[in-house]
């Protein structure tokens, strides 16, 4: 294992710059998906989130196969599919996870189709289910950077008005609000956060960069705003240790970003102030010592 | 705002006629509610209560017939009601102070790319005051009793400053303090002109309180003062009872030997 110190003078050097440009894009989409994994986390959409990354794929296959940008394709996927599942879901005879579960599992089909078609496919297949920090273009942390920087400027403007849709949809529309088109507009940007996101971490993985730091976030405040900065924070800590441990001990990127996420939501769950379960079980204690006194 | 002439109705309900999923849930639906009515509007389950509301509001397409609010029919006048859905629509596991939940009402009045500006913020302390949650405004909604998640519910609707409340079961599960505190209030804002239409199960709390009372079983049978609307058959008829019910002797209606 390599120390902290070796890590960072790697990330320096110029014939390592592929690991460098790696962390960054981690690091960016880990934000990304922390902002917009609040509003996922917030309203339950935790499935939709997984259909959505499962919808890029076909996109990624197709732009893989034809040399364009990963990034535009999967958006095109994604955004094709979440406009799908949500007219199919205006027929009210069928609820919206089930037509969810039509249509993702489809445009995943569709994918291992397609990508079946390019050559040495198996190796290509395995870096787009689970990442790879190797062979990131400049052009496409260009793209991340700005998309995500679009992403978070759009969910901050549209702030109150999807809070209040989350809130009470009843209401919302009443009060003349587009709730279609804002929901329209949220599983775009959901859509492109995955997108962004896919090529470290993996098409499988992704949804973990989307809820567990949202989810840690929800677990330790009551409050909107404090949950909207603590969720990319601890994305991005997930994304550096993450980067870090792959790299020093030879483990897959995304695979390890993820495991630590989740010991850090794992914490959280333990530890949290008010809702964790050390503070219930001491709670509980504490009135068995008041019952027996 | 200038007065409107006492011809025109708070809202006006015209030959309505909503269809659900092919089945028909409103038909020739009638109900007028002026400045300063508080109108109970009473039937048994299934009778299309709410969805009355609903068409009222735009949320159904409304097949027949006409809707409008303080003589005009456009969306943005029904934008100005004031609406009290039933408690379990709104999402009370979200983290949001009491304050920003009642903001939550004005977002479509404050407008896209718009922060609350200094009438928006005095609107909401004015509804906060008005419910008496000025002490919990700080407090996360997801820490608050039934009662007071009901008068957050009543708060938003009022940030909106309406001409017209619509309260759907506001009592359900309420315990009698709170259903005291809201009557006076719904009766105070009722005094001081707002039309306030409610929907309820309680019969007898509906006609000690509210000034006018309608009856609906798919269409409005009947409207009327509580003095007016005692006719046994029309109640037998509303809830599908027989006329010698002991729900009927319960509310205190006469039944004829």
């Amino acid at each position: 294992m390599i120390s902290p110190v070796d890590f960072v003078a790697d990330l320096l050097n110029p014939d390592l710059a592929f690991l460098g440009k790696a962390l960054l894009v981690a690091l960016m989409s880990s934000v990304v998906c922390g902002v917009i994994g609040t509003h996922v986390v917030l309203r339950g959409m935790a499935f939709i989130g997984e259909a959505v990354a499962h919808a890029v794929f076909p996109g990624l296959a197709v732009a893989f196969l034809l040399q364009g940008s990963l990034v535009l394709g999967g958006a095109v996927a994604g955004v094709v599919t979440a406009v799908l599942v949500a007219v199919f879901s205006q027929n009210r005879r069928l609820k919206e996870d089930s037509v969810i579960g039509i249509f993702f599992v489809a445009a995943f089909a569709l994918g291992i189709v397609i990508i079946s078609r390019a050559p040495g496919y198996a190796g290509s297949l395995q870096d787009f289910l689970f990442g790879s920090i190797t062979g990131i273009p400049d052009r496409d942390v260009v793209t991340v950077a700005v998309a995500g920087a679009l992403l978070v400027a759009g969910v901050l403007l549209l702030h109150k008005e999807l809070v209040t849709v989350s809130l009470d949809r009843e209401m919302a529309r009443a009060s003349g609000l587009p709730v279609f088109v804002l929901d329209l507009v949220l599983y775009v940007m959901v859509t492109i956060a995955i997108v962004v996101s896919v090529q470290t971490i993996g098409n499988i993985l992704v949804l973990a960069l989307l809820i567990t730091p949202a989810a840690t976030a929800r677990m330790l405040t009551d409050r909107l705003g404090v949950m909207m900065a603590l969720a990319p924070c601890f994305g991005a800590l997930a994304a550096l240790v993450g980067v870090y441990l792959s790299w020093s001990l030879d483990l897959p990127t995304g695979g390890t970003i993820v495991l630590v996420a989740t010991a850090v939501f794992l914490l959280a769950w333990f530890f949290a102030p008010r809702h964790g379960l050390a503070r219930a079980l001491q709670h509980r204690a504490g009135r068995r010592a008041e019952v027996l006194a | 705002m200038t007065a409107p002439d006492l011809g025109t109705p708070a809202l006006e309900v015209r030959g309505v006629r909503v269809v659900l999923g092919g089945r028909l849930v409103l038909r020739d639906a009638d109900l007028v509610v002026r400045d300063g009515d508080f109108l109970g509007l009473i039937g048994p389950n299934g009778a299309g209560k709410t969805t009355l509301l609903r068409a009222v509001l735009g949320l159904v397409p409304v097949r027949d017939g006409s809707v409008a609010v303080g003589g005009r029919s456009s969306r943005a006048a029904r934008a100005g009601i004031g609406y009290v859905p039933q408690r379990h629509e709104f999402a009370w596991d979200f983290p949001i102070s009491v304050e920003d939940a009642v903001l939550s009402g004005r977002t479509r009045r404050i407008g896209l790319l718009r922060r609350a500006g200094v009438d928006d913020l005095r609107a909401v302390r004015d509804a906060i005051d008005r419910v008496r949650l000025t002490d919990l405004r700080r407090r996360p909604v997801g820490q608050l009793s039934g009662g007071q998640r009901q008068r957050v519910l009543v708060a938003r609707a009022l940030a909106l400053r309406p001409r017209v409340l619509l309260l759907d079961e506001p009592f359900t599960g309420l315990d009698m303090p709170t259903q005291e505190l809201l009557t006076d209030l719904f009766s105070g804002l009722a005094a001081e002109g707002v039309a306030v239409v409610m929907t309820t199960h309680d019969l007898a709390g509906a006609l000690y309180s509210c000034s006018r009372i309608a009856l609906l079983n798919r269409t409005v049978l009947a409207t009327g003062s509580p003095d007016e609307v005692r006719d046994p058959d029309l109640w037998s008829r509303a809830f599908e009872i027989s006329p010698d019910s002991p729900l009927l002797r319960a509310i205190g209606l006469e039944v004829p030997a």
